[in-house]
């Protein structure tokens, strides 16, 4: 596991198409990424309704998690997608201010979480498919999310999906921020779009607090490896769709029917699975996303008797000598530490 | 390079010079001998230190009950991450100063001879910070409690994920839920217990789940950061945001707990969050 993490990290800068063949600087490999992450950013980008509106034939909207109200960040629907009738979460920004502030900036309050887990878990139910597109910055950090348990929620959203039985393809269309993103994009199979990325935090949030300043964004986001391709190569990504050139804000068309044929291509593939293999398959897939190492523990042997100096055993045998009779006894006495050390 | 094994000695006696501590609420002065008698709870404005993850078992475990598990797991460097360190030299560097081998211990003990599995995290350890390593520990503590049979409990003293291993320590609160989530369909008990503080990817996966959830007075409890949150959003925060009152006020916490009390309410809530031997032991 280790090995296959290390072994492929290098090659995911030779296989990124950004990074040119030979030996590119450290800066010219920062602007490379933060181009990336602007291009995620894109105000333009298609989010949840724009693919849904390439990709769906028929869409049905859902709304509120009967708990507390309804999350404009959070899109939920039944929707067919070529011959399947799946479930959809996800995320959607606005397209001018009055949407943006509708739909909070795409950044989910708890309640768009618990909509989300309403609805996978009826679609659970009635053994629909479910698809999840994902683009968001984070979850909402204001006190109201707080008060309303936003951890509690992507705890628990996070902890659905990695029982459901029932396929889930996931795919991260813009930017993966953190828990917020990660509590709807656990998958049997994560997809990624070209220029996606993928982070534990913001590249602006790292920076300021490992180098102190959110100067050094870019920094962070090279360090973090939070490319589509790169996340591909760390085995979070399982695949990644290329965007139209230029980016996919520029063809929503474009990158809706190339993603169309991603999903429905695993669609076709997860449905064949019996559901008690995909579930122990889902299982072990985030059981075993991480590197370590793992030392056998042994039960630590009883530390061993001072090894007695050379000095010592000179003095022992100069001694034994000037006896004539040898004394074992004072040099037995060798298993209690010397008071000092008297070299 | 040498192994090294995390040990339990306290901290302290490496450095035995330091004789007093002074309380960060109250200014008051306080002599560490009799910090250690009460627990490191301050005795005259009642602040919680934090504690090692070593304290903390020993104030929770009947005396000489604890068998670690897994204790070789030691954290690799994913991303090749460099800061203004390596991340192999910052793991280095927490090993030496805390003995430990990364921020979390596990294994299985007794709380007044009820057997657990136990987890309990060390902030003195890069901030608890959960990586792969901290991850797959209680990935095997819930399934260890699982195969088991006996009840889990976590302490979580953490600042979320381990930004050094980027998606990879993200990747680690699904596979912490996953485990949880079996734990609890097996219909094996989980006690979360959260100390100062259980902030970020730690709070928003096992922490927030417990099937009952403690928390130390006065503890940061809290999804984004405190500054995070204000400079986002730019809004005046509530008193007492994000602390353990806060969240009991909410809803997300049982019963907020003085560390003094914290064994007892443990061993008395085990009684009733594993019928099935309460009725073996009582017939």
């Amino acid at each position: 596991m280790v090995d296959r993490i290390l072994g492929r990290a290098p090659r995911s800068i030779a296989e990124a198409p950004v990074e040119p063949a030979s030996e590119p600087s450290a800066e010219d490999r920062k602007a490379a990424v933060w181009a990336r992450v602007q291009l995620a950013r894109n105000l333009r980008r298609p989010r949840t309704n724009e693919l849904l509106a390439v990709m769906a034939d028929e869409v049905i909207e859902l709304h509120g998690d009967r708990l507390f109200g309804d999350d404009g960040a959070i899109v939920a629907c039944f929707a067919r997608i070529g011959r399947h009738r799946v479930a959809v979460v996800g995320q959607q920004k606005g397209t001018d201010t009055e949407e943006n502030i509708r739909r909070n900036f795409g950044m989910p309050h708890p309640e768009g979480y618990r909509k989300a887990m309403r609805v996978m878990a009826l679609a659970e139910r009635c053994g629909l498919p479910i698809v999840t597109l994902v683009d968001v910055p984070g979850a909402h950090p204001g006190p109201e999310s707080e008060e309303r348990g936003i951890a509690e929620a992507i705890a628990r959203s996070v902890g659905l999906m990695t029982q459901l039985r029932t396929p889930i393809v996931a795919v991260i269309t813009g930017e993966g921020g953190s828990g917020g993103a990660l509590a709807i994009a656990v998958g049997d199979v994560v997809l990624a779009l070209e220029n996606a990325v993928y982070s534990v935090i913001t590249p602006e949030g790292c920076a300021s607090i490992l180098w102190r300043t959110s100067d050094e964004a870019a920094t962070a986001a090279l360090a973090m490896k939070m490319t589509a391709a790169e996340q591909r190569a760390l085995g979070v990504v399982d695949q990644v769709i290329p965007e139209p050139e230029g980016g996919a804000h520029t063809d929503h068309e474009e990158t809706g029917r190339r993603l169309k044929a991603a999903i429905i291509g695993e669609l076709d593939r997860l449905v064949a699975i019996p559901v008690d293999q995909l579930v122990e398959q889902r299982y072990r897939r985030y059981r075993s996303l991480g590197a370590y190492t793992e030392v056998v523990t042994e039960v630590p042997a009883p530390p061993a008797p001072p090894r007695s100096g050379l000095a010592d055993r000179l003095r022992g045998l100069l001694e034994a000598g000037s006896r004539a009779i040898p004394a074992p006894l004072q040099v037995g006495r060798r298993d209690e530490p010397p008071a000092r050390e008297d070299v | 390079m040498p192994v090294k094994f995390p040990s339990f000695r306290s901290r302290r006696d490496a450095f035995p010079e330091k004789l007093w501590t002074r309380c960060p609420s109250c200014s008051e002065q306080l002599f560490n001998k009799a910090l250690e008698k009460s627990l490191h709870v301050c005795p005259s404005c009642g602040h919680h230190f934090r504690l090692t993850s070593s304290d903390r078992l020993e104030q929770l475990l009947d005396p000489g009950t604890f068998e670690e598990r897994d204790a070789g797991l030691l954290s690799q460097d994913p991303l090749g991450f460099i800061d203004q360190k390596p991340y192999p030299d910052r793991l280095a560097a927490a090993k030496l100063t805390t003995g430990l081998a990364d921020a979390a211990v596990w294994g299985f003990g007794e709380i007044e001879d009820q057997p657990v599995a136990i987890l309990v995290m060390d902030f003195g350890f890069m901030g608890g910070s959960m990586g792969a390593v901290v991850g797959e520990k209680v990935a095997r503590a819930a399934e260890g409690a699982l195969a088991a049979r006996v009840p889990l409990i976590i302490v979580s003293a953490s600042g979320g994920a381990r930004m050094q291993e980027g998606t990879m320590a993200l990747m680690q609160l699904a596979k912490t839920m996953a485990a949880i989530e079996r734990l609890r369909a097996a219909r094996v008990p989980f006690i979360s217990v959260m100390s100062d503080p259980t902030t970020g990817g730690v709070f928003a996966s096992y922490a927030a789940t417990g099937d009952v959830n403690l928390a130390e007075p006065n503890a940061l409890i809290g999804f984004a950061g405190a500054r995070v949150g204000a400079g986002t959003i730019g809004q005046e925060l509530p008193p007492g945001f994000q602390r353990s009152e806060f969240l009991f006020s909410h809803g997300f916490v049982d019963r907020v707990v003085a560390r003094a009390d914290l064994r007892r309410e443990l061993a008395g809530l085990l009684r009733y969050l594993h019928p099935s031997r309460t009725e073996a032991a009582s017939g």
